[in-house]
Order: structure tokens, then sequence, then C-alpha cells
């Protein structure tokens, strides 16, 4: 090794609004000198990481996205996918704090509006200096980065085909061999929305608060659900049609004047201005109209975004997108048919990790 | 004398008026209407709250003029319904009439005949009530429909095809149903192209809420954006040609249907009044919330919403309906305004106006539109809102259907008195007293008889701006003449009575006027903004409406003639000693007599007793107690030297402003020179009668006894050197931007290259800071002693602005700015 590479444990972090994300590296080629050498705490964190999937009540390691044997600056070992949610953040610095993590002098890199927010939560709770990095140079480097190194194994970048036949509508393996320009549209708690034309080049086109946090938000309330799970759960059983007021609903099919489908949300809760209607859905009827609404939201404004850029790519992440093929399907469907099959809509497996990974890639390889 | 004339002239300034119209009512009408408030009181079923029993509606103020009613227009949406027709009113007109030259009797006698004539002028009637009272509406209107032609109704909006049978069965016309979309647009382009005030800006902390907008003359091409339950952006450009490019499901159903889940709150008024009272950063994530304080690399300030409701997905909170309601319309607000703007930007248009049921009249969402869209374009667009943006699918539908009448041809004007105006529905207005004052609303359109343009002349019609004051913005001001016009108001009725001595009723009549016109004062006073942008002008303006709305035709029209007829007698006289003077004594003569002769607004009072005993006397007088020069506003000298150096005019163009004195004595020498230096001379005079403004028909006949005496008149017109044309008004201030077609005409045929503006109504509450392409005169008095305080000046302080435009000839420029 002729590169002095940054010391272990080596971690990104990626603390938003609703999660806290985290990649670690776990060394597999450490030699037995090195294994000699390394300290007792160090050892206690890899193996606490390694051997558990679920950390305390709600950290989650998602083992499906592991990628194993990967060589990172001269290294071998996996790479591991752990998230919490933020507001369990202060117990994990107590965590931080009990096994002596400071003691490590490591840098901890970390991206995200938390990083800010909690720096000096991390200082005086866990003794622990951040390194901050700007989110969206993190998110850009992070896709790029796993999108080359993933080669075997299910393909990290995907889209649907015949997104507008339900029946023929099937998941399908993209190369993103040449992914200049592209539009890149982070669904978080809110939404970012970028035009990407190279590594470095970048500009956030804009943005909007209708994101997954007002899914989930607009959920609890209407629902009483509490989780993300529960909520798309509880979606996938509902019936939207029932809440939406529809262009079918007004004109009786389609308003052919203008083009619009028959099948078309006119106005969506538009039924629930009627008391009796209120008092016929069910909760899944109104968590799918929730998620539909969002999603479609979501759709139409990175359709204008795309046009105003004259951008055809349109990569969707973030962790909205988290065993929500419903809303994946949505995008598509919708990018598809508004756009008469210019648009097309690609989705990346590690939805909600990119940050994390370009805040690890900063520890290896300062920009 | 004249010691006493301050507060005289005051009152003369703004006493008086003319005409009306049918005051003919239906005594059942007050049966019908009160059982309509009945009606609605008792129908719980619709989305209305009950109705005050006692409420009784006057009775004829709503759905006037239905005896001959024809071509009617309905629009049915979700709460409101909006009815239109078309109708034919009648009023009293007084016309002059010059007697033939063999009844030598009479000529000696009288100067011309009068005589009062009904003229038939065409109204377009707007109605605007709740569902509720559908069926009552159209059993009113059923009762009173005297044999109409009409066989079809043209229906639009949401609830067309729900109330389809009802109307049928009720009313025995066809409903012939239009497309939505294509109403609201045309109804759109007929707002944006004849009423001047339409287009405003809102703007919630200013000292007026509402700032009114000049429309620029081509109104193409623009953005709709329609927020009803759905949203719809429809690009329009030109009148038949549109397109919906886009739109949104997050609408006015959402924030209705969504917010009706989560605070249990039905109606959609109540919603917004909850959401005016909440606060939504306790339900939403701000960029702080998930910063700390703001996202400094990307200009996202701490305060800006990260994720709606993101501090709500939790199940071990409670948030209050406030909160919650606010949270969602800053959510919708924000969404509906970026779409908006990435619309127009893809599209590349900067007029975007809103309108739908989500607007209508609240100034809560008007705000959090008008701040989404100053966002997300950094302040290149503006949100623009319409006056009469409800109204807009029932005119659309009403012209489709009277397509053959051709009613784009002609240009119209908003009846003051038969319309209500904008309302500012308070959020904090409970529910009641809104649907009270919203019970009925009402809009009328008179069609003007001449097609009015812009000047030719103007430097940029796209900027001008007639009024100099405008008091929406200026409270001391607006305060002032709401006050004067308040304290004029017995004058003006007993000069109306006075005017009609021997026409039954007139007591009566003239009372209602009183009431009518205090009332709109009382309105102005409390929502300025109702009528567009509060000024001098539409306050003299609205009140020529009241008078004519109860049959008051000219009331000056005598008093005009006999002082017409006896400054006849004096004008050669006066012409003959201005020949005596010296070339440059006699310009400044003919200045100081214009001046003098604009002192005498009639009506004035301590001026009339003079007048009537001694009327070469009052001329005099008046010249002897204008302002010595240097005058308030004087740039006589520069005046002067172009007369001397310069090559004369090619035409002038003169505004013309009182009967008598002023016209005869002030003006016509001063033509006459004009004349005699080769310049072609183009009188403009009212169209129709306002206080003792010559009219263009009096002026014809006074010009024709002026030629018999003057052989230089008489060539001029024998040459068409002269010549007298209307201006299309019947104000006593003078709109540059709506003036008479064939006014246009002659300015640019005759190469005008000089016009002189002359009197306070024309040439200072309005047009003082007109700047046109060519020469220009201002000349008035200031017969108005708070006015005059004002631009640091006293009572008969003269203005006398002459401008050259820039790049034609360098002149000190005058400069009027209230101190």
């Amino acid at each position: 090794m002729s590169i002095k590479n940054a010391s272990f444990p080596w971690f990104g972090m990626d603390i938003g609004g609703t999660l806290v994300k985290l990649v670690y590296f776990e060394p597999r080629d450490i030699t037995a000198e090195e294994e000699q050498e390394e300290v007792e705490n160090l050892k206690s964190i890899r193996r606490y990481l390694t051997s558990n999937v679920a950390y305390g009540k709600t950290g989650i390691r998602d083992v499906h996205l592991e990628l194993k044997e990967l060589t990172l600056c001269g290294r071998t070992g996996n790479l591991h996918f752990i998230r919490f949610p933020t507001h369990d953040l202060p117990a994990f610095l107590q965590m931080g704090r009990n096994k002596h993590f400071s003691s490590l002098h490591t840098t901890l890199c970390a991206t995200g509006g938390g990083a800010y927010k909690f720096e000096s939560d991390f200082r005086t709770m866990a003794d622990l200096q951040l390194h901050k990095l700007d989110e969206l140079d993190c998110l850009i480097r992070g896709v790029l980065y796993i999108d080359s190194v993933v080669s075997s194994g299910p393909s990290e970048c995907y889209y649907f085909e015949n997104p507008t036949d339900p029946d023929r509508c099937v998941q399908r393996p993209y190369t993103l061999e040449n992914p200049y320009p592209l539009l890149l549209v982070n669904i978080g708690s809110g939404v970012s929305i970028m035009a990407v034309y190279s590594e470095n080049n970048y500009k956030r086109v804009t943005g909007t608060s209708l994101g997954g946090g007002t899914f989930l938000g607009l959920c609890c309330l209407l629902t009483g659900c509490s989780t993300f799970e529960d909520a798309i759960e509880m979606a996938s059983k509902g019936e939207s049609t029932r809440v939406d007021k529809l262009v079918r609903d007004i004109y009786g099919g389609d308003y052919e004047r203008f083009g619009l489908p028959g099948w078309a949300v006119a106005s969506s809760f538009g039924n629930m201005i009627s008391k009796e209607k209120r008092e016929s859905v069910s909760k899944e009827d109104l968590a799918r109209a929730t998620l539909v609404t969002i999603t479609n939201n979501i759709g139409s404004i990175t359709r204008m975004c795309a046009l105003n850029e004259k951008i055809e790519r349109v990569v969707f992440v973030g962790n909205f997108l988290r065993v929500n093929t419903l809303s994946m399907k949505l995008l598509s469907y919708a990018m598809d048919y508004w756009s008469k099959g210019q648009l097309k809509a690609l989705f990346l497996r590690h939805e909600g990790y990119f940050g994390a990974v370009g805040a690890l890639l900063e520890l290896l390889h300062p920009s | 004398m004249f010691t006493k004339r301050r507060s005289l002239l005051r009152d003369a300034w703004l006493l008086i008026g003319r005409l009306g119209p049918t005051y003919i009512r239906h005594a059942r009408s007050v049966k019908s209407v009160r059982t309509m408030a009945e009606c609605g009181g008792g129908d719980s079923s619709t989305s209305s709250h009950t109705m005050d029993k006692s409420i009784t509606l006057p009775p004829d103020e709503i759905f006037r003029n239905l005896e001959n009613a024809k071509r009617f227009a309905i629009d049915i949406g979700g709460s409101l319904t909006k009815l239109a027709y078309y109708s034919t009113v009648q009023h009293k007109v007084a016309k002059v009439r010059s007697f033939e030259h063999h009844t030598e009797d009479a000529a000696s006698d009288k100067l011309y005949e009068i005589s009062v004539q009904e003229e038939v002028t065409a109204r377009l009637h707007f109605i605007k009530f709740e569902n509720a009272y559908i069926e009552t509406c159209l059993d009113f209107i059923k009762d009173h429909l005297v044999n109409t032609e009409t066989k079809v109704i043209k229906a639009t909006g949401g609830g067309a095809h729900k109330f389809k049978e009802l109307i049928e069965r009720k009313l025995g016309l066809k409903v012939d149903k239009e497309d939505e979309m294509t109403c609201l647009i045309k109804g759109c382009n007929f707002v944006l192209r004849n009423i001047p005030h339409e287009v405003f800006v809102y703007a919630k902390h200013a000292d007026s809420e509402f700032r009114f907008q000049t429309t620029h003359p081509d109104i193409f091409p623009y953005l709709l954006v329609n927020i009803g339950s759905g949203v719809s952006i429809v690009k329009v450009e030109s009148e038949d040609k549109f397109e919906r490019i886009g739109g949104s499901s997050i609408g006015g159903g959402t924030f209705w249907g969504l917010g009706a889940l989560l605070t249990k709150t039905k109606r959609f008024d109540e919603l917004l009044q909850l959401a005016s009272r909440g606060q939504h950063t306790n339900v939403d994530m701000l960029v702080k919330d998930i910063y700390g304080g703001s996202y400094g690399s990307l200009g996202l300030t701490g305060d800006l919403i990260a994720s709606s409701f993101g501090k709500s997905a939790t199940a071990d909170k409670e948030f209050s309906k406030e909160d919650m309601a606010k949270s969602l319309l800053h959510m919708i607000s924000n969404d509906i305004g970026q779409l908006a703007c990435l619309y127009a930007k893809l599209h590349n248009l900067s007029r975007v106006y809103f309108g739908g049921f989500f607007i209508r009249g609240h100034p809560v969402t008007m705000h959090t539109i008008t701040y989404s869209i100053n966002f997300f374009t950094k302040g290149e667009v503006q949100a623009l809102f319409l006056r009469h943006e409800g109204y807009l699918g029932a005119i659309g539908a009403f012209l489709k259907g009277a397509e053959e009448d051709n009613p784009n041809q002609y240009s119209w004007g908003e009846n003051y008195a038969g319309s209500s105006g904008l309302m500012s529905v308070s959020p904090d207005m409970n529910p009641l007293q809104r649907a009270r004052s919203g019970t009925f609303d009402m809009l009328e359109m008179d069609r003007l008889e001449r097609q009015l343009v812009n000047l030719p002349l103007l430097q940029d019609s796209s900027s001008y701006i007639p009024d100099t004051v405008d008091l929406t913005e200026d409270a001391l001001a607006r305060e002032y003449w709401l006050d004067c016009f308040e304290e004029a108001l017995d004058g003006v009725v007993k000069r109306a009575i006075g005017s009609q001595p021997d026409i039954p009723e007139v007591t009566e009549r003239a009372e209602k006027f009183r009431q009518k016109y205090r009332n709109k004062l009382q309105t102005l006073r409390h929502q300025p903004f109702a009528y567009g942008s509060l000024t001098v002008r539409s306050l003299l303006d609205t009140r020529e409406h009241c008078l004519n709305e109860f049959n008051f035709p000219d009331p000056y029209l005598k008093i005009k003639e006999k002082e017409n007829d006896m400054a006849l007698k004096y004008y050669l006289k006066v012409v003959k000693s201005l020949e005596e003077l010296g070339w440059e004594q006699r310009q400044l003569a003919l200045v100081r007599g214009v001046l003098a002769g604009n002192v005498f607004d009639w009506g004035a009072k301590a001026v009339s007793d003079v007048l009537e005993s001694d009327p070469e006397f009052g001329f005099e007088e008046a010249k002897r107690q204008l302002e010595e020069r240097p005058w308030l506003v004087d740039s006589y000298d520069q005046w002067l030297q172009r007369l001397k150096q310069g090559p004369p005019h090619k035409c002038a163009l003169f505004f013309v402003d009182n009967s008598g004195m002023d016209i005869i004595l002030g003006v016509m020498p001063f033509v006459r020179e004009l004349l005699s230096r080769g310049t072609e001379v183009v009188l403009a005079s009212n169209s129709g009668p306002a206080l003792n403004d010559v009219t263009n028909g009096e002026l014809q006949i006074l010009i024709e006894r002026i030629a018999a005496m003057d052989p230089v008149i008489q060539a001029g017109l024998m040459d068409d050197r002269l010549t007298l044309v209307q201006s299309g008004s019947s104000s006593p201030c003078l709109d540059l931007s709506r003036l008479d077609k064939v006014l246009a005409m002659v300015v640019r045929e005759r190469q005008t290259d000089l016009i002189v503006i002359e009197g306070m109504g024309r040439a200072i509450h309005t047009n003082y800071y007109a700047t046109l392409n060519c020469e220009s005169l201002k000349m008035a008095v200031i017969k108005n002693s708070w006015l005059a305080d004002r631009l640091g000046g006293k009572l008969f302080s003269v203005v006398f602005k002459y401008e050259v435009p820039a790049g034609k000839l360098s002149q000190n420029s005058s400069a009027l700015t209230p101190s």
C-alpha cells in the first residue's frame, strides 16, 4: 500500500430530516498483524455492526443491499447499509459514547442537514468532530460511484418496461454507461431536483416540499399509522379513485377538447368534499390517494423540469421509493404517458444511501 | 364678493350631474324577493348555512330590466350561480338643436332648442348568487320576462347539467351547453379589453392591498391559471386561439377535501378561516428543522418549508386544526405557484392571471399564491388577479350566445351605479355576514355608442395612467375627497331637483340618487379598491352614473344655455379688444383669457350671481383675480418663445372644458389666434353631458353662431381647418386611452403636433403627468383650496405647463410635486 489510507473505521453518514443513513465498510482482508494491532473498540464496533441486522428498536441494516467483496482504496471488504430515524440520533450518540468511538481518532464524514444541526451534539455528547459535506455533492458522487462498482448480482439501475400497460409492465436492468445529461430527483422528506451534466457540473433546478415526509405525515394524520412501512402497506390495499375526483367523474368520460383521458385525476381528494363519500372511504383508500397524489405531483414537476432543461433521462432516488414499487410504476407511467414516450424514468437499488456513500468517498478521496 | 367663494367654488366643482334610466319598479317584486330569502333559509341541503329570514333584498336592484331581457346565459359552479342577460335601457337624454333661421322670434329669445328624448342603449347584466337561490331566481325571472324572443339559454360550469332540467322547466328555454374553458377565456378577454382597472396584484402588507395595473393595449399572450377543484393552465394567444398546456390535480378540491378530512370542518370558507389563524411551522418541517439554520450554499433560508406535513409523521402528537389547515394551504398554494412558474418559463410568458373558486375574493389564497410566485420566479413574474374573475364563465357563455350581435365590435364600460364592486372578504368576518354581503353581487356593462381607442399621440400607451393621484394608495387624499363629495351631495340633490321643475316624482328620484351615491361613498370608504383604483375621476364618474340611474338628464342644460347665450353677446367685444393689443401682449392676454374663463365652473354661486347681472364684469373680475406671474407652474416664457421662433403648428387638438365664458370668451379667441397663424384646430368636446362641460352637440351650435359673427372662424370652418370632434366620453375628466375612434383618426390624418388640455378635471386630476410625443399645453386654474394647498399654491393658482417631448426642443420642465 503506497497511499496512506484513512484509519478505520470507515463510515459515511447522511443525516436527513427523517432518516439517518450510515454506510460502513467492513474490511475483509485484515492481516493477522493488523488484527493484533487493532484496538478493542474497533473490533467491538465491527462485530456489533456486522453480526446484527437490527440495532436498538429502530436501527436496521439493509442486508439485501450489502455489497460484498468490494475493493475500496486497495482494501477489500463488504459495504453495509444501515438506517435509523433521525429522532433516535441521541441514542446513537449515546452508543458511540459507550463504545468510546472518540478514542479511535477517526474523522466522521457526514452530510445532510443534520450534519449541521447536530454538529454540536456530536461534539458534546460523543466527543466526535464531524467533517461536514455538501449534500448534493455527496449524492451525485455516490450515485456515480455505486453505479460504476456494481457489476455482479442485480443491476443497480433499472426501469419499467411497458409502464402504461399494467399486465406487461416488468422491471428491466438498465446500463447507465453514458449517464449525462440526467435529471436526478432525490425524494426524501422533501424533494430536490438536480440537472447533472458531468461528475462536477450540476445544478439544483428546483425542489418541492411535497415529498416522502408529506406522504407519511398525511398518512399518519389520516389513518393513524406511524411507520412508512405501514403506510405503504395500507396504500397497496386501497383504492384512490374513491377519494380522488377523476376527469370522468366531472365530464362523464374523456375531456376531449383538451385531450384529458377520463381516468386522469382531476382533483386529488376532490371527492372528499362530500360528507357521504368521506364516510364511505377506508383508511387504505386514503393512504393510497395520498401516495398517488404525492407521486404524481413529483412526476409532473419533474416532467416540467426535464422540458425546461431539455433532458430526457430521469433518475429517481431517495428513501420514499424504498419498498414502494407502486410509486415507481406510477412515476414510470407518468413520465412515459405525458411525454408521449420521450422521457424515461430510471431507478437505483440503493435508493436512499447515495449521500452516505458520497460522504464515505470523501473520507477516502478528499476532493 | 369673492371672499366667500372658497367653499362655494369647491362645491361648484363637485356639483351636478345628468341623465337617468328607468325608474319603473314592480310592486310585486318586493314580495318575490322576500320569498327568495326565505327559500334560501329553508334549504339546508346545500353548502349554505341558515339564512336570517328577516333579510329583505332591495327589489329594484336585482334582475333589473328583465322586461326586455334577452340572450340569457348561466354559469353554475359548485356553490355560486352566475346569470347573464342583455337588455336595452331607455333613458331620457337632453338634446340641443339649433333653431331654424326663419323662426326669428324664437331665436331672439333662446339660443337653441332643448328637447328631452328617449334614448335606448344596450346593457349587459351579470348577477351572482348562491346556488340555494336558483329555483326562486328562476321563478322571479319567469314572472318578469315579458314577451322575449329568446329560445335558448347558454349554460356552462360544472353544475349546468345538474340544473338543466330545472331551468328548462322553469323558463321554457332550451339549455345549450358551452365548453367551460372556452367561456372562461372569452370572458377573460372581454374584461381585459373593456375594464381599465380589471387587473391587480395583491400585496397583503401594503397600504392598499390591491394594486391595479394598466392593461397593456395588446392583451395577448397570457397564461390563465384556473384553480377550481383541480388546476388548469391555459395559454391564450389570441381571441380564438388558446390551449390547455397543463394542469394539476392538486387544487381547490384538494384543499377542501383533504382539509375536511383533517379538521372535520366542512365548509371551504371556514377552512380558509382556520388556515388564516394557524401556524404552519408546527406541522411542516422547515429547512431549519433539518439544518439547524439555512442551507446557505443553495440559498435556501431556514424558514423555507422542506417537507410539508413533515412533522406530523408521528402517531403520538396532536395537531391543531388551524395549524393543519394552514400547512395544507401553503402546500397547495406553493405547489400551484411552482407549476405556474414552470409553465410560464417554458412558454416564455410573463403575464399570469389566477382565477377559480380557490382564489375568488379570498385575500388568504391571493396572498399565498403571490408569495409562491415571487419565491419561484424571484420576482420576475407577478401573480395577477382579476376584479371580475367570478363572472368570466358567465360573460363567456353570454358572448357565445350573442355572437350574431357582435358584442366584441363595441366598447363597453362598467356602470358603477349598477355594479357591486370588488369585495374584500376578510377571513375574520363570520360566515353569516359573509353570505349576506355576497348574497347578490352584480356587474353591469353599458354599451358605449362610440368605439374607444388610444390617443395615437400617447408616448407609451402601456404605461399611461390617466389619474394624477391614486386615492387607493393615498389615505389622506382619499379621506379628503370622500368627505368633499359627501358634503357636496346636498347641493347635487338640490340641483337635480331644480333641473326638472315640472316633472313628477322628481324629489323621490333625487332622494334615491342621494341614497345610492351615499352608499357608494360608504362602500368606497371601506373598500376603496371596489371599482379599481379610487380617483377623483372615478368619484365623479360614479356620481354621473348614479344621476343617470335616476333619470336626471343633464341638470345643467338650461344654465349652460343661458350662459352660452350671454357669453356670445360679448364675444366680438373680447375679440376686438384683443386685436387692439400688440402681438406679444396679445399672446399673454389670450392665455389669461383661457385661464379666466376656466375660473367659471358654473354652479359656483358666487360667480354665477355676478354672471347673471353683468357677465362682462364677471369675466374682467376673474382676470383680475388670477394669480400674477410667475404662476404656480409657469412655462409661459417657453411657450412664447416657441410661438415667436418656431414655425406655426400644423394642427392643434384642443380638449375643451366648460361651456359659457370658458369656451366662448376664453377658448375661442385662443383658437382664432391659432387659425390666424395657419394652424389647423380640432376641438374635442364630450359626447355626453358632465357637469357644466360643453358637449359636442352644444359646441356645434355655438361655433355656428360665432362663425356668423366672426369671418376668421367662418373661414376656418369653410376651409375645413377648424374641426369639431367628440371625445367619446361623458366624464369631467379625460382618459386618453379611451377616446373616440374618429378622434384618433382625425388626429392622425391632420398630423397633429400640439395638444392643448384645459381645466382641472382634464389637466390636473388627470393627465398632469401624461407624456405625449408632440408638444403639449396643460392649462388650469386650481379651484379647490385643499388641492391648491397640497400643490404648494393658493386658491386660484395657475398651472401653465408647456412641454416638448425629449429630443424635440430643450426646455425647463416644470414639475408639480405635492409638498
